[in-house]
């Protein structure tokens, strides 16, 4: 490894190694990190996307015939725990956080540079852990969940590898959630006041609020949990005098703010998107601030709407029934917010814009199935079924990953300088917009029909409906075709971008692209109007 | 465009940056120490809740005897008292004397540990017996790993801040400062502990 140094610069960045080099390093460049974030993540993404074909063909027929049982049970198991702990939480908050956060409050760096090596060098071990460990003894085989007592009872090296694995990128989140939580409060450039940040600077401080509360809640219980398995405890064994719904409780206290980590930086970027695409400032800054905040609130006390057939007394449930139903106020008031932001805009019809308005499609509709979920009755006829696999996947996939490819088509020119093909762009949103809801929207109907979840074989009256379903994933797995064809394309030839090829107002455009390691040449710009399209910006002052 | 030029014009007119920022390390700090203290409010939730919900089978063994544990209270109110003192005499240049009460406040921690091993070994149960057990030994053991870094932390600052060649100054306070805040967290938690475990 070739090590340049810079004798002029005495900070630590001239020490690391230059090139493409610089991606395999312990940098403390947090756009190095970001883009560490991103493609470590999207790696996960196409192996948790190969165990998500194995079991839509496993269920193109009603016999476990593509695998056995217990083997279907691993790939669901790493599937879940890949797709959310190594690919959506780490991308979502990771990458883009890293890469913009600074740009947004107008720093050099994050607040804690080495930390921020640390946190993303968590995760490339404890995935490899996570993958390695379906060759050792058998990977983990109680869903991501890992309810106990299946948890404990069953082989238990491939589950203490599973817990170790999401201890460690636990630990990752956290630190990047003090990281972040210190930037955006602390590390503002002066004059920089909080009303006039970015609204992902926001969606970002809720989320970590959230990380830093309600993550090391999901490390204490695992470690009991690691204690029942080793040391032969009690703590939710029945057999034991155990309580395996104090688990589930400590378990969603944390899991079900795990939905916001995943969702709301989501609604930070597309509120990023819009309004660039839409030539229109972003309607009603103050409300959204208010909403993050209002979910952030909110999202800590509803965690027990998962167990509303685990023998909850009717108190919770009428609490946690309605406390769910609120949250759907400032979701709300935020869709009505973008399809304002939307409305009478200069509307370019680009990949970033139509994978921002399918988020808003998909997600509308994971919303109406959520609030659905949060009624008892209705919740306890569909508990455990194929109803609440396509719920969670229309909020995660239709809502986060649209967001999450919608971010790389607009922030693309930003990180290489090159244009991604737009042509190439379009075609893979068609067809992970077809795909998507072709596999999972007949999922409700099965839901709702009484298929229940997690299983290998099904009752055959089920069977066209879930081969519709299967056809739909395909559909998805080829769209990541075009996808990477594009970026590997734009990569090398793409048309040159220019510093800011969107016109955008946000101040990470307000440098070359790429931009250069200390972010600015000269000092930090001041936007105090990150949104303001289509105004004379000096009227306003 | 015109947008874009006048908002190129902001930039200009505040041309006037300050490079250096404060000290934050000090935040963060207090962020990762709420996250702790999650870990330590999600282990007393579940005692709690076992408490009130799970009976404990018949003969269980679940009450404690109380003299060592006070004993530990008071060594861990006198020692964060003392690593008080370590910080005012720093602040005073007075690195000879600063360092006498780290030791002290180090010493202080350490028979806390001996006290609390010596409770384990003279206990009635086991990990496993029965829930309440399990309970406790994850509870005392989880703070107790708390205070074992502690000590050692407080032993090297106690090495740093000797006279010829030691990091910690009065000009250079903060890992000084960040061990006590962690010192007085742990104590803290310490009190919650001992009052929900022992006396409730």
């Amino acid at each position: 490894m070739t090590i340049s140094i810079d004798p002029q610069k005495t900070n630590n960045e001239s020490l690391q190694p230059k090139g493409w080099l610089r991606y395999f390093s312990f940098s403390l460049d947090h756009k190095v990190i970001g883009i560490q974030y991103l493609v470590c993540g999207f790696l996960f993404y196409l192996i948790g996307g190969t165990l998500a074909s194995a079991i839509r063909i496993e269920l193109a027929s009603p016999m476990s015939d593509f695998m056995p049982r217990d083997v279907y049970n691993q790939v669901l198991t790493l599937h879940g725990t890949i797709m959310i702990f190594l690919w959506i939480v780490p991308v979502v908050n990771g990458a883009f956080g890293n890469y913009l956060i600074p740009f947004y409050v107008g720093a050099r760096d994050m607040a804690f540079p080495r930390l921020n090596a640390v946190a993303f060098w968590l995760i490339p071990p404890s995935g490899f852990m996570l993958v390695a460990s379906y060759f050792v003894e058998g990977a983990a085989q109680a869903g991501w969940t890992a309810y106990p007592p299946l948890s404990i009872t069953t082989p238990q090296s491939g589950q203490i590898i599973w817990i170790l694995s999401v201890l460690l990128l636990g630990g990752s989140s956290i630190f990047g959630g003090i990281n972040f939580i210190a930037t955006i409060i602390k590390l503002r450039r002066p004059g920089l006041k909080l009303m006039q940040l970015p609204m992902y600077c926001w969606a970002m401080l809720g989320t970590s609020l959230l990380v830093v509360l309600s993550t090391p809640v999901l490390a204490g219980t695992l470690i009991l949990l690691s204690f029942d398995i080793i040391a032969n405890t009690g703590f939710f064994n029945p057999v034991l005098g155990g309580n395996v719904v104090v688990y589930q409780h400590l378990f969603w206290f944390y899991s079900h703010p795990a939905v916001y980590i995943m969702v709301l930086p989501a609604f930070g970027l597309v509120s990023e998107i819009l309004p660039v695409h839409a030539r229109k400032p972003l309607f009603g800054y103050t409300t959204m601030v208010f909403s993050i905040m209002g979910i952030v609130v909110l999202g800590l006390v509803v965690w027990a709407h998962h167990m509303f057939t685990s023998g909850t007394p009717p108190w919770m449930r009428l609490f946690f029934t309605i406390a769910t139903a609120f949250i759907a106020v400032p979701t709300g008031i935020k869709f009505f917010n973008w399809v304002a932001t939307l409305w009478g805009g200069k509307i370019s019809i680009n990949s970033a814009m139509l994978y921002s308005c399918g988020f808003i499609i998909n997600f509308v509709f994971g919303g109406i199935t959520g609030v659905a979920l949060a009624q008892v009755p209705f919740d306890i006829h569909v508990h455990d079924t194929y109803f609440v696999v396509a719920h969670f996947h229309y909020i995660v996939y239709g809502g986060t990953v649209f967001i999450i490819f919608s971010s790389i088509y607009h922030w693309f020119p930003k990180v290489t300088g090159k244009m991604l093909n737009e042509k190439l762009g379009i075609l893979h949103f068609i067809i992970t917009f077809i795909g998507f809801n072709l596999c999972f929207a007949p999922q409700h109907w099965l839901g709702l029909n009484g298929m229940p979840r997690r299983v290998a074989e099904y009752d055959p009256q089920f069977q066209f409906v879930n081969q519709i379903s299967s056809l739909g994933a395909l559909l998805m797995a080829i769209s990541t075709i075009p996808f990477l064809i594009n970026v590997f394309l734009s990569v090398r030839n793409g048309k040159d971008a220019g510093d800011n090829p969107w016109n955008a107002l946000t101040p990470e455009w307000l440098t070359s692209s790429p931009p250069p390691v200390e972010n600015w040449e000269g000092e930090a710009p001041l936007v105090e109007e990150p949104y303001g399209y289509g105004k004379d910006i000096s009227e306003q002052k | 465009m015109t947008t874009l030029d006048s908002s190129k014009e902001i930039q200009k007119n505040n041309s006037e940056v300050n490079e250096t920022h404060e000290d934050f390390r000090m935040f963060g700090l207090i962020t990762f120490l709420i996250a702790d203290g999650m870990t330590f409010a999600g282990f007393f939730a579940a005692y709690l809740t076992y408490k009130a919900v799970n009976p404990l089978p018949d003969g269980a063994i679940y009450e404690l005897e109380l003299p060592i544990p006070t004993l530990n209270t008071i060594l861990l109110l006198v020692s964060s008292a003392t690593f008080h003192k370590a910080g005012k005499a720093l602040l005073k240049d007075k690195n000879s004397d600063s360092q006498k009460w780290l030791f002290f406040t180090a010493f202080l921690g350490i028979i806390f540990l001996i006290c609390q091993l010596f409770e384990y070994f003279h206990l009635p149960f086991g990990l496993t017996d029965n829930l309440f057990a399990s309970t406790f030994y994850a509870l005392t053991g989880f703070h107790g790993l708390h205070v074992t870094l502690g000590t050692l932390m407080i032993l090297i600052i106690a090495w740093q801040s000797r006279i010829n060649g030691g990091r910690i100054t009065s000009q250079n306070m903060f890992p000084l400062e960040a061990v006590e805040l962690y010192w007085h967290f742990v104590d803290g938690i310490w009190v919650i502990l001992f009052i929900i475990l022992y006396l409730l």
